[in-house]
C-alpha cells in the first residue's frame, strides 16, 4: 500500500507540467502503481516498509534531517576527502560500530547516510547484533562509538524510521 | 543570475574532477570508492542545483510551466542518484570484501577478524 501510493504520486509528479493533469494520466498512474506494488510483493513479501513512513511528522523530520545535519556533514566530509585526494594522506581501516536500531528501515537509512558522507563507507551489516562494518578513511580509535563516525545520525534514523 | 549558475557549475566540476583524480591517487578499491562515488555525487548535486536555478529563473521571468517540470525532474533525479549511489557503493564494497580483497595499508580490519572468529559470514 505504501509502495502503491508512493509510485502513483511520483508518476503524477513527473508528468505534471504546471497546469491540470489529464484523467488518462491518472488512470495510467494507478495501473502502473498497482503493477509495481504487486511485483514488489511477489519479489519480497516482507519488505521493511511500514505505513508509519507516510506519517507527515516523520516526513517533515526526514526533510529537516536531509537539509540540516546531513547536508552539513556532507559538505564538511567532502572538503575533507577533497584535501585527502590532493595530499594523499590516508589511514584506512574497517571498524565495527554498534547502532542500537531495531528496525531494518532505520538501519538502511543509517547505512546509506554513512556511505554518502565521504570518509566513511558501509561495507557490511550484522543483522543479529545490529552492528555496521564501516570502512573509515582516517581511523583515530580502535573501538569507535557510532557518534565518532556519524555524529547524531543514529538518533535521527531512530526518530524518522522506527 | 547567470553568475550564480556559473559558480554552481564550477564547484560541481571541481568536485567531479577531484573524484576522478582520486582514482589515480588512492591505492585500493575501498578508498577509490570513497573518491569516485561520493565526490562525484557531491559534484553532480551542484550541477543539478545549477539546472534547478536556471529552470526557476526562466519560470519567474514569465516563460511557461515546462521549466518548473524541468526543475522537478532534476530534483527527482537527484533523489534517485543519492539512493542508488549509496546502495551501489555498499554493494561493490561488500562484494569486494567477500571476494577476499583486503584493504591496502589498513590499520586493522574488524570485519575480517570477526568473520574468522565466527567462522562464517556476518550477513
Amino acid at each position: 500500500m505504501v509502495i502503491f501510493v508512493a509510485s502513483a504520486l511520483t508518476y503524477l509528479l513527473l508528468v505534471w507540467a504546471g497546469g491540470s493533469i489529464e484523467w488518462l494520466e491518472v488512470v495510467i498512474a494507478l495501473v502502473f502503481a498497482g503493477l509495481i506494488s504487486i511485483m514488489a510483493k511477489r519479489w519480497n513479501p516482507e519488505l521493511p516498509l511500514r505505513r508509519s513512513w507516510l506519517n507527515p511528522v516523520r516526513l517533515v523530520r526526514f526533510v529537516v534531517y536531509l537539509f540540516g545535519p546531513f547536508l552539513v556533514a556532507l559538505v564538511q566530509a567532502n572538503l575533507d576527502v577533497a584535501m585527502r585526494v590532493i595530499t594523499g594522506k590516508i589511514n584506512p581501516g574497517i571498524v565495527r560500530i554498534p547502532t542500537g536500531l531495531a528496525s531494518d528501515g532505520a538501519l538502511t537509512l543509517l547505512a546509506n547516510s554513512i556511505t554518502l558522507t565521504p570518509g566513511t563507507l558501509t561495507v557490511d551489516a550484522n543483522d543479529e547484533s545490529r552492528e555496521l562494518y564501516v570502512h573509515w578513511i582516517n581511523v583515530t580509535t580502535e573501538e569507535p562509538k557510532a557518534s565518532d563516525i556519524c555524529g547524531t545520525f543514529p538518533e535521527w534514523a531512530r526518530r524518522i524510521a522506527e | 543570475m547567470n553568475t550564480a549558475i556559473g559558480i554552481l557549475l564550477g564547484i560541481g566540476l571541481l568536485f567531479n574532477v577531484l573524484g576522478t583524480v582520486s582514482l589515480y591517487r588512492f591505492p585500493d578499491v575501498y578508498t577509490r570508492l570513497h573518491g569516485t562515488t561520493k565526490c562525484t555525487t557531491f559534484g553532480s548535486l551542484f550541477t543539478s542545483a545549477a539546472v534547478v536555478v536556471y529552470g526557476l529563473t526562466k519560470f519567474f521571468q514569465g516563460f511557461e510551466g515546462r521549466f518548473v517540470t524541468l526543475s522537478l525532474h532534476v530534483m527527482v533525479a537527484v533523489l534517485a542518484l543519492l539512493i542508488s549511489n549509496a546502495t551501489g557503493a555498499n554493494a561493490i564494497a561488500r562484494a569486494a570484501h567477500r571476494s577476499g580483497i583486503m584493504p591496502v595499508r589498513a590499520v586493522f580490519d574488524r570485519l575480517a577478524e570477526d568473520e574468522k572468529t565466527m567462522g562464517r559470514r556476518v550477513s
